[in-house]
């Protein structure tokens, strides 16, 4: 691994003597069936090289032909960032040597981005910063390189490397921000918010599996420091495929802290690439980036221009589903949920599941309870999403029905989860087959209570002398015999109406 | 024959394709020769699998179900155009030994319709010249003279037509390499509209100028094959999405001869100094039988064609810079491994320099050097201007006539050697074919006689507007009657004998 020697100035003094500048090129890899330009299919995990063709592989005389449904998306992403959708544009071949890459070129958008001039408003504690985005383009993924034989999985020290071109042609939307300026100390939280926004945009609009652990979201981190109140922008460095929303904060916080350290110094930031290492936090040099990188850029003959007709623009903006950062108030003031209670749900990713839980007829703050509590802590002990915890939205809103019935308590909840894992049925049918139901029959609790009585004279003894706080070990000794199917509420009355 | 009388032939019964297929292989190994000797014309001759497609379309049509009017009549491809399981080079080292894993949809139609494909045919490397001399596996020679050239870039395929070795071909055009090498072989060379004829499978020379197309011997034949292989390819996104023309009603509808009421105009740049004097004599007479035959004729003026051979030089090698990148030792064809422990930098460097030839380098820096930022403008984007100028200056000519004509190239076909060191000297031959390349527009060259001064064939091109090919057959086809009766039978039959090469 390589380490860095660079000298790392305080955040605190970073922000008290400079103007941090930020830029934001997210790619969203597009959930399109098959890829950007041919019909290969673009399913993740699949075999290496089984999801290949002629043109994906550009072998001598194949052509590429546009995905329509691509086109569609990245206008959808457009019109969702309020971008301007171009009447006519066309893709450009971007040439440049890449050893994933089959062409030696990309098939990319240059000076005629289907989308441009757009805008997404970021919160970051109750503050709103405008992001202006530049553009939003379609391209092409690359394929994938696998080292083989070097000790890090690098390139340095690998006897071979495998390509796999299953990814070669997936569609990818490379969506560009203006300078983002004026976030201050807040320019890490900022770049976070951004990117988490912008996932849940693409989440919306259902155009991408947006998963980030899995590259189908990654964002560079362009960051510049300029001397505070100058007005101008520093040269800036570029952080390639951070891959968490944590990790585009700790980025932006590294290398604030890191071009205060060289220019402090009095030396001068390189213009450059950097890459991100998630293990300890830093970035490491890639390779020194010019303006003058010359990609050749000419329109691609092959492929005919693209000119969305302004009635499909207007009927696809007329699909678009509710705005995120909007629906997130509505949701926050239709629950009446605080501001922590919301940033929770939504942080532990619970937002959707609530919502549809909310839906399915549970109370806001009962969903809210079950995602955050018993089902998050299932989901962390087995390592998986939220979502693929085994309970579905409906069957928690049941569980709560059952539990607002007075069938069952929440700790009998508990089992019922268990059950609903482990596949036994619904919510009713486990607590009938698992005999669940809470017992409040007064005949039964009676001879417990009665039991519990005979067996704790000293507490029976504490309660008739008037400390009615004492009842809870009787009321606990009774739920241990009922193996916790007991009505605590019916129970406590009983021990108090015999004791008094 | 002609390939439509071998179609009737068997239609008739009276030979099978297999007769064909092997008469036509048996004539190839008597004269095509090497790359030392002969007429050269084929890279890989596929003998087996011609005779097994003649087979299965001979039981077809046993069956009484031909898959087309040309179902059994052998054909041979330019070897620029994929071919699955059978070896695809561009007249390149750099692909030497390929075998593509697809067809290009031109043979995949080919072989649809049941026409055995007798092999690849030699071409300039990556299609770069006008003499076939850039091929890397050595010269095709012309029939009429095996001193000299056959045209280029195409030259494999006119020669191999010309030469009987095969009664069609196919081959492409990106700035006249059908036209020219039919001209200088006395066959009938077809560049449809663009976008007419897929270039799915066409390994790319400039994608925006390529075009496939037939080389035969009649303007018949011609349209028979483009009937077959023109139409849309969703795998080509910028193939026309229009029905083919009627192309073989307007070839049989002009062989009659009779051209009243058609306007023809003739190019005023395309002409004059400079042109060798026997082709203008040929042209010439030419215009002076299209107007016997009812054809007004006037001269137009196309006053940016000057420009086009300088945008062409410019448009085709930035295209052809960046189709080339692909060739880096790592995925397929040559790989030429340095001493030592060599990089993957150094062994692409090395295979690059074996694999590809001069002219192709030549192309591939000015191609490199006019798309590099700060010259773009300069060169790249004023000739893209100088093509929107052009397209208007045939625009503004086909407002005043139907058809366009010239002579086909400003020479007869010059020797082997001749023009090798001299590359500009090289590009004037294509200075009349060019316009239509950069217009997308289609054109036909046909044979117009012999040059006094020196015996060998003469075209004349006939240029139509985009999607209007109709027009090329049908003038194609009355100028065909007409000089066909002056000359007193077809051209070819006066080219001398190649019986007795030595194989």
């Amino acid at each position: 691994m390589t380490t860095t020697s660079d000298v790392l100035i305080p955040f605190d003094e970073v922000v008290e003597a400079y103007d941090p500048a930020l830029g934001l090129e997210v790619h969203v890899e597009l959930n399109t069936n098959t890829k950007m330009f041919c019909g290969c299919p673009t399913e993740f995990g699949a075999e290496p090289n089984a999801q290949v063709c002629p043109t994906c592989l550009g072998l001598p005389g194949a052509m590429p032909v546009v995905n329509g449904k691509a086109v569609e998306a990245a206008i959808r992403i457009g019109l969702a960032l309020n971008c301007d959708i171009a009447e006519w544009c066309r893709f450009a071949r971007k040439n440049y040597f890449y050893p994933d890459m089959p062409k030696n070129f990309q098939t990319s958008q240059y000076d005629e981005p289907i989308c441009f001039d757009g805008w997404m408003d970021v919160d970051v504690d109750g503050e709103t910063f405008r992001v202006e985005i530049e553009r939003a383009h379609m391209e092409e993924d690359t394929g994938k390189s696998t080292h083989i034989g070097g000790a890090t999985g690098r390139i340095h020290g690998a006897s071979h490397s495998l390509v796999d071109y299953n990814r070669a042609g997936i569609p990818l939307i490379e969506i560009v921000t203006r300078p983002i300026v004026g976030a201050g100390e807040k320019a890490p939280l900022v770049a976070r918010a951004y990117v988490a926004q912008l996932r849940d945009l693409i989440v919306a609009l259902g155009v991408s599996d947006a998963r980030m652990d899995q590259g189908s979201i990654r964002a560079d981190v362009n960051l510049s420091l300029a001397p505070k109140g100058s007005g101008v922008l520093g040269t800036r460095t570029e952080t390639k495929n951070v891959n968490s929303l944590r990790s585009v904060e700790r980025a932006v916080r590294y290398e604030m802290s890191r071009h205060a350290g060289v220019l402090g110094g009095g030396g001068a930031v390189l213009q450059e690439t950097r890459h991100w290492h998630e293990d300890t936090g830093v970035t490491t040099s890639g390779r020194e980036k010019s303006d003058a990188e010359d990609y050749r850029y000419f329109p691609e003959p092959d492929l005919v221009p693209v000119a969305p007709s302004r009635e499909w623009v207007e009927e696809l903006r007329a699909t678009l589903p509710e705005n995120p950062t909007q629906k997130r108030a509505r949701l926050q003031q239709e629950w009446g949920f605080s501001d922590l209670e919301m940033r929770d749900t939504v942080g532990a990713g619970a937002l959707a599941l609530v919502e549809e839980t909310v839906a399915a007829g549970a109370a806001p703050q009962a969903a809210r309870k079950w995602w955050l509590s018993e089902l998050a802590r299932r989901a962390n002990d087995a390592g998986v999403e939220l979502a693929e915890v085994g309970v579905t939205p409906a069957q928690v809103a049941e569980v709560q029905s059952l539990v607002d019935a007075k069938t069952i308590n929440d700790k009998l909840a508990r089992q019922v989860f268990d059950g609903l894992v482990a596949g036994e049925g619904t919510p009713a049918e486990i607590v009938e087959k698992r005999g669940l139901a809470v017992v409040s029959d007064d005949g039964a609790l009676s001879t417990a209570v009665d039991n519990a009585i005979a067996a704790n004279p000293d507490i029976a003894q504490k309660i008739r002398d008037g400390k009615v706080a004492a009842a809870g070990a009787l009321i606990g000794a009774v739920m241990k015999e009922m193996r916790g199917q007991a009505d605590a509420g019916r129970v406590r009355e009983l021990v108090l109406e015999k004791l008094s | 024959m002609t390939a439509a009388e071998q179609a009737e032939s068997l239609a008739a019964g009276e030979t099978t394709s297999v007769e064909l297929t092997q008469a036509h292989l048996d004539r190839i190994a008597a004269v095509d020769g090497t790359a030392e000797s002969g007429v050269h014309a084929f890279l890989h001759v596929d003998a087996e699998g011609a005779l097994e497609q003649a087979a299965a379309s001979d039981a077809r049509r046993a069956a009484g179900s031909p898959a087309h009017a040309l179902d059994g009549v052998p054909i041979a491809v330019k070897d620029v155009l994929a071919t699955s399981g059978l070896p695809t080079t561009c007249g390149s080292k750099i692909l030497e030994g390929w075998v593509p894993p697809y067809d290009a949809t031109v043979v995949r139609r080919l072989k649809e319709a049941g026409l055995p494909i007798l092999g690849k045919t030699n071409m300039d490397e990556f299609a770069m010249g006008s003499s076939t001399e850039h091929s890397a596996y050595g010269p095709t020679r012309n029939p009429w003279d095996l001193g000299r050239i056959p045209g280029g870039s195409g030259g494999g395929s006119a020669a191999a037509v010309a030469a009987y070795e095969a009664p069609l071909a196919i081959g492409t055009d990106t700035g006249g390499s059908i036209r020219q090498p039919g001209a200088v072989t006395g066959t009938v060379g077809v560049k449809p509209t663009y976008g007419g004829v897929s270039r799915y499978g066409l390994v790319a020379l400039a994608n925006s100028l390529d075009q496939a197309g037939p080389v035969t011997r009649t303007v018949l034949d011609a349209a028979l094959l483009h009937e077959l292989i023109g139409g849309h390819d969703p795998l080509d996104s910028t193939s026309v999405d229009q029905p083919v023309p009627a192309l073989v009603a307007a070839a049989r509808e002009g062989a009659s001869g009779d051209l009243t009421g058609l306007k023809v105009g003739v190019i005023a740049e395309l002409s004059g100094d400079g042109w060798q004097p026997g082709v203008m004599t040929r042209f010439q007479e030419s215009v002076d039988l299209l107007v016997k035959a009812g054809a007004e004729v006037v001269e137009v003026s196309c006053p940016t064609f000057v420009h086009a051979l300088a945008a062409y030089y410019l448009i085709l090698p930035a295209e052809a810079s960046s189709n080339l990148a692909k060739f880096d030792a790592m995925r397929y064809g040559l790989r030429v491994v340095p001493e030592g422990d060599p990089s993957a930098e150094e062994v692409m460097k090395a295979t690059r320099d074996a694999g590809f030839g001069d002219e192709v380098k030549r192309r591939i820096i000015l191609g490199t050097y006019a798309l590099s930022s700060g010259y773009y403008d300069a060169y790249y984007g004023q000739a893209q201007k100088v093509r929107t100028l052009i397209s208007r200056d045939f625009a503004a000519a086909y407002e005043q006539v139907d058809v366009l004509v010239s002579p086909t190239a400003p020479t007869t076909a010059f020797e082997l050697g001749e023009k090798l060191d001299d590359p500009l000297a090289m590009y004037l031959n294509d200075l009349a074919t060019i316009p239509a390349n950069l217009a997308g527009v289609p054109g036909i060259s046909v044979p117009a006689g012999l040059a006094d001064e020196d015996g060998l064939p003469v075209g004349v091109q006939v240029l139509a507007p985009a999607l209007a090919d109709d027009r090329c057959y049908r003038v194609g086809a009355a100028l065909e009657t007409i000089l066909t009766d002056k000359w007193g039978g077809q051209l070819l039959e006066q080219a001398p004998a190649l019986e007795g090469l030595s194989a």
